[in-house]
């Protein structure tokens, strides 16, 4: 589904991704994880398109076409969702103009019709009572006035309602008490499918409790550093990240013996 | 769309390319730029006593009406033009303007068959076909053609609720005594340097008049548009709802492109008795001028509005898209006890527009209570200021006011300014005052591309979002109208 390869990007100049790979396949759910400053948010904005990251050499693949060719809308069109790490507020717009305007404008791009008015309300009370989400939420402006925990909730929401093919979880699990740690997991949960991709992009182990992941990578200074299995998770839990960085020294120490 | 997909193969441009975007959001060329080819009759610019002497004539009217023309006249001269407001132009001379202008044709119309298909036709481009307002949508038109109005429909279904609406003309022959009464009771001749110009030369207008204890059943509609090159625009405008009656009155204006600056100084007169109600609704669209500042309305309105009976209410609602300077504070005098104003208003202003506007409103009746929201919204080069007064006299006891002041701001060369002024003589009186000014931002605008949404509509979808308050007070075919506005005002793609 999603292929990275070689991936440099830099922000304000700075270069923050030195060379990502990344092979991502339908049905997976993959968990990037990393210390503060590794790489990680930047990563999720540089697949979606922000333009505050700059790209400077390296490709994408999603389901066969060139992603870095697509604005940022063509992206989400295609079925690419960023679950926001910080959601914005957009004053004045309700939850369901919202959500309404950005699901036609998906179904219109792939040329099916536009959803009734009926359909749409029913698709939007459905996903509410899955996520255990209350209604009101759905008339309020988007995320204004939202606590942190409403705002993670909200966007799990969009995630089910918009059903992408590959969804990208940045730091969902951030500022969350454990109920709502639980509420989004279920949503993640609820929405993985043998024909959709997950990519949970995290800090810390305990969402990866919820969210049980196929592959996890390690991700320091830029690149990936390590990857394994769930259990890779939980070694780092114990040992903390400066036992992978030792470890990178080593390879690192190695990688020059070996060009000398 | 081109321009955004460019901008993603080239990401090393990112901060120059999005103020690009916003630009071309931004710059949008003006839809309602045709003249209309007819045959007008125009005065010979310059504005002596003759020339008012001639306009009376030319619309038959009574002495008394002349002399009050002149009266004004006299006045203007002795007066200077107003020099406070936050706009900058050269100055004006009113001796290159010709003071009338007419299309020609039959004196009276009984239909709107004997309009000239020509005219017809504007109000069409204009969106405003009269015939199927007519059938369809059950909005009276007064449509005012540069300054004759030149067609009038459903008086007769008005007439049967002893309602009046005709062109202040008509009013002047009909019904004197009325116009006698109010004309000048709300912004008397002396008032400004432009009031007192529109009194002298005012061309036309509407003249409405709602008995008491009438609703007026359908909303009522004004179109004015600007045809004729240099020709300033005067139009004057008089509403009284005796006791226990509500009208909604809606204005929307345009203007054809012209390279010189034309003037409009209209005036706007309100009353309300006894637990009477006016809404009135404005979509200005006049032309902005072009991208580089050339041309464009200056439009130096005053509207003012009494609340003189007990528990009556006025609400003015406004969307103003266009103009190259706007000048214009449509306010309330709240007189009778309990009585209410509102004020609710978008400003857009974008290349090089300027707009000085808000309101004043004025308690001297005891529990009366003022409302206003306004929203600025500044993109281009353009400069949007918000003026407000807020005056409690000594005997407004219990009188209370809110304002809510918000500016945005659309790329970083355009300009945002509050001057709210507060004047408290009665200490039970009750004053709040917020204001807030933000950035329409990336973040924002990149949020709704990750769902899907386009530039174009994600900056439509923040704006309408923004204005979302004052949108609300309009009547419902007007707020459609007022959001395609914005939404043609500040994109440049959109058809």
């Amino acid at each position: 589904m999603l292929s990275i390869k070689n991936l440099y990007a830099n922000v304000e100049g700075k270069e923050i991704l030195k060379g990502i790979d990344l092979e991502i396949k339908t049905g997976e759910v993959h968990a990037v994880m990393g210390p503060n400053g590794s790489g990680k948010s930047t990563l999720a904005n540089v697949l979606t398109g922000n333009k505050s990251y700059e790209i400077t050499s390296g490709e994408v693949w999603f389901e066969g076409k060139n992603l870095l060719e697509m604005d940022p809308e063509t992206r989400a069109r295609e079925g690419m969702f960023l679950a926001f790490q910080y959601p914005i507020e957009i004053p004045g717009i309700s939850n369901a103009t919202f959500l309404k305007t950005a699901l036609n404008e998906i179904r219109k791009y792939k040329g099916e019709p536009e959803l009734t008015p009926k359909e749409f309300l029913d698709l939007i009370k459905e996903k509410a009572k899955v996520l255990g989400l209350d209604e009101s939420l759905i008339s309020r402006a988007v995320n204004v006035g939202f606590s942190g925990g409403e705002k993670k909730r909200n966007e799990i929401f969009q995630m089910l309602m918009l059903e992408p093919k590959f969804a990208l979880l940045d730091e969902t699990d951030s500022g969350l008490d454990i109920d709502a740690l639980r509420i989004v997991s279920n949503g993640v949960n609820i929405f993985r499918k043998s024909d959709n991709a997950v990519l949970v992009v995290t800090h810390y182990q305990r969402l990866l409790d919820y969210i049980i992941p196929d592959f996890v990578h390690v991700l320091s200074k830029g690149r990936i550093i390590k990857s394994g299995g769930k259990e890779l998770a939980l070694e780092l839990e114990e040992k903390g990240y400066d036992w992978i960085k030792e470890e990178e020294v080593d390879t690192s120490t190695k990688l020059e013996a070996e060009k000398v | 769309m081109n321009e955004i997909k460019e901008k993603e193969t080239k990401p090393t441009e990112e901060i120059s390319d999005d103020m690009k975007v916003l630009d071309d959001l931004t710059s949008s060329e003006y839809k309602w730029g045709f003249v209309t080819e007819i045959e007008s009759e125009t005065a010979a610019k310059g504005l002596n006593e003759d020339v008012i002497r001639m306009i009376s004539e030319k619309k038959n009217e009574p002495d008394w009406m002349t002399e009050w023309r002149l009266k004004a006249f006299r006045y203007w001269q002795k007066m200077e033009e107003p020099k406070w407001a936050n706009v900058h132009y050269s100055k004006i001379d009113f001796q290159d303007i010709s003071y009338y202008s007419a299309p020609k044709q039959k004196p009276k119309l009984s239909s709107l068959d004997e309009v000239d298909p020509e005219l017809l036709k504007t109000f069409e481009k204009l969106g405003i076909p009269l015939e199927e307002q007519k059938l369809l949508s059950g909005v009276a038109v007064d449509a005012v053609f540069d300054s004759v109005s030149v067609a009038t429909t459903f008086k007769e279904t008005l007439k049967e609720k002893g309602i009046i609406f005709s062109s202040i003309s008509e009013a002047v022959q009909e019904h004197p005594e009325l116009i006698k009464k109010y004309l000048g009771s709300v912004v008397p001749y002396t008032d400004n340097f432009y009031a007192s110009l529109n009194a002298a030369v005012f061309s036309d207008g509407s003249f409405v008049y709602i008995p008491k204890g009438v609703r007026c059943p359908m909303e009522l509609s004004t179109y004015f548009r600007i045809n004729s090159q240099e020709t300033g625009q005067f139009e004057r405008t008089l509403i009284v709802a005796e006791e226990g009656a509500y009208v909604s009155y809606l204005e929307g204006c345009t203007a054809p492109i012209r390279d010189n600056n034309q003037l409009h100084a209209a005036v706007v007169e309100l009353i309300v008795l006894d637990n009477a109600e006016i809404k009135y609704s404005t979509v200005q669209n006049w032309y902005p001028g072009n991208k580089e500042g050339l041309g464009g309305i200056y439009n130096f309105v005053t509207k003012r509005g009494a609340c003189r009976g007990k528990n009556s209410k006025i609400s003015w609602t406004q969307v103003e898209t266009g103009s190259a300077i706007t000048w214009k504070y449509p306010s309330c005098i709240l007189q009778g006890d309990n009585s209410v104003g509102e004020f609710y208003s978008v400003a857009v202003t974008n290349n090089f527009q300027q707009a000085d506007t808000g309101t004043k409103m004025i308690h001297i009746g005891k529990n009366t209570k003022s409302t206003i929201v306004s929203k600025g919204i500044s993109a281009g080069r353009s400069n949007n200021s918000y003026r407000g007064l807020v005056k409690i006299g000594k005997n407004a006891d219990g009188a209370r006011n809110y304002t809510q002041c918000d500016s945005m701001l659309m790329g970083d060369k355009c300009g945002a300014h509050t001057f709210p002024y507060i004047e408290v003589e009665n200490n039970s009186a009750k004053v709040e005052h917020e204001a807030t000014t933000s950035k329409i931002g990336e973040d924002q605008i990149f949020y709704l591309n990750q769902r899907g949404i386009s530039a174009e509509d994600a900056v439509n979808m923040i704006v309408n979002g923004f204005c979302k308050e004052v949108f609300k007070e309009l009547p419902m075919e007007f707020a459609v109208e007022a959001q395609k506005l914005l939404a043609v005002s500040l994109e440049g793609s959109v058809g």
